[in-house]
C-alpha cells in the first residue's frame, strides 16, 4: 500500500508549474516533454531542447540530494516485456496525439485548449482502464 | 540565453517531478487504481501545477514577447480529430501499463534503474516510428514543429 502524500504532490506540482511558466515567459515555448524530445531527436533547434531535457534528471538528482525527494524509493511493478510495450505505446501515442501529460495535461489545460482537454480526458480514462484490466481482471 | 533559461526551467520541472512522486511508477499506478487502494496524490500534483500555469500563462501572454524570444509558440490546431484521440488513447494504455509518462521517465533516468532506461529507449523508438509514420501519411504537422502564433 502506498501512503498518500498531498503536500509533496502539491509542492511538486507548484514546481512543475513554475518550470512550465518559466519556459513560456522566458522563451515562449510549451513545456511539452514529448514534443521537445521528438523535435530534439529530429534535429530542430536542439540547444534549448537538450538543455531542458538535461535539466529534468539533474533536477531530480538535486531534489534527492537535498532530501526533498527519495529517489531510492521507486517501485516498478511492470515486467520487462510490459515496460517495453508501455514505452512503445507512450512514445507512439503521445507523438500521434500531439502531447503527453505535460503538453496536454499541464500546459494545454492552462490555456483551456479544447484539444488538450479532450486528450487529457481520453488518456486518463484509458490509463485507468488499463490498470483496472491488469490489476483486477487479468490479475 | 534560451538554453540557460531552458536548463533552469528543466531543473525546476525535474525537481518538481521528483518531489511530487510522479517519477515513482508505483504511485502513479496507485492513482489510476480507482477500484483498488486509490492514491489521490497525482490529482494534487495536477492541481498544484495548474494553480501556477493558469495565472502564470496569463501574466506571460500579457507581455508582447517572451523575455528571450520573438514570439510565443502556441499550438494553433483546433480540430479534435482521430490522431489526437487515438494517440491519446494509446498513450494512456502505455501510461497505465508501466506508470511512466515521458517527463517523469526522463527525470527518473537519474536513478539509473535499468527499467527506466529500457522504458525511455522503447519510448524513443515509438516516437521516431510515429514521426516517420505521420510524415509519410501527410497528416497535420503537429507536434513537430509547433506552428508559431501569438499567445492569448
Amino acid at each position: 500500500m502506498i501512503d498518500f502524500s498531498p503536500l509533496h504532490g502539491l509542492a511538486g506540482g507548484l514546481l512543475i508549474g513554475l518550470g512550465a511558466v518559466t519556459m513560456m515567459a522566458g522563451i515562449g515555448r510549451i513545456a511539452g516533454i514529448c514534443g521537445i524530445v521528438v523535435n530534439a531527436m529530429f534535429g530542430l533547434e536542439r540547444p534549448w531542447r537538450l538543455a531542458f531535457l538535461a535539466g529534468l534528471p539533474a533536477g531530480a538528482l538535486l531534489a534527492g540530494a537535498t532530501g526533498a525527494a527519495d529517489l531510492a524509493d521507486l517501485g516498478f511493478p511492470a515486467s520487462v516485456p510490459a515496460t517495453v510495450a508501455a514505452g512503445l505505446l507512450v512514445g507512439f501515442g503521445a507523438t500521434v496525439g500531439s502531447g503527453c501529460t505535460s503538453g496536454h495535461g499541464v500546459c494545454g489545460l492552462a490555456r483551456l485548449s479544447p484539444r488538450s482537454i479532450a486528450a487529457t480526458a481520453v488518456f486518463m480514462t484509458t490509463a485507468a482502464l488499463t490498470v483496472f484490466v491488469t490489476r483486477h481482471l487479468a490479475g | 540565453m534560451a538554453a540557460v533559461i531552458s536548463l533552469l526551467a528543466g531543473l525546476v520541472f525535474g525537481a518538481g517531478l521528483a518531489i511530487s512522486g510522479m517519477i515513482d511508477p508505483a504511485r502513479v499506478l496507485g492513482f489510476f487504481d480507482v477500484a483498488g487502494a486509490w492514491d489521490p496524490t497525482l490529482a494534487f500534483v495536477m492541481a498544484g501545477a495548474l494553480a501556477v500555469t493558469i495565472p502564470g500563462y496569463r501574466l506571460a501572454f500579457a507581455r508582447r514577447a517572451p523575455v528571450a524570444g520573438r514570439t510565443f509558440h502556441v499550438p494553433t490546431a483546433s480540430a479534435i480529430d482521430r490522431p489526437l484521440l487515438g494517440g491519446a488513447a494509446l498513450f494512456g494504455v502505455g501510461w497505465g501499463l508501466a506508470g511512466f509518462c515521458p517527463g517523469p521517465a526522463i527525470a527518473a533516468l537519474a536513478t539509473l534503474a535499468p527499467k527506466v532506461w529500457l522504458f525511455v529507449a522503447a519510448m524513443l523508438v515509438g516516437m521516431a516510428a510515429a514521426k516517420v509514420w505521420r510524415d509519410r501519411a501527410g497528416a497535420d504537422p503537429a507536434p513537430a514543429p509547433l506552428p508559431s502564433g501569438q499567445g492569448r
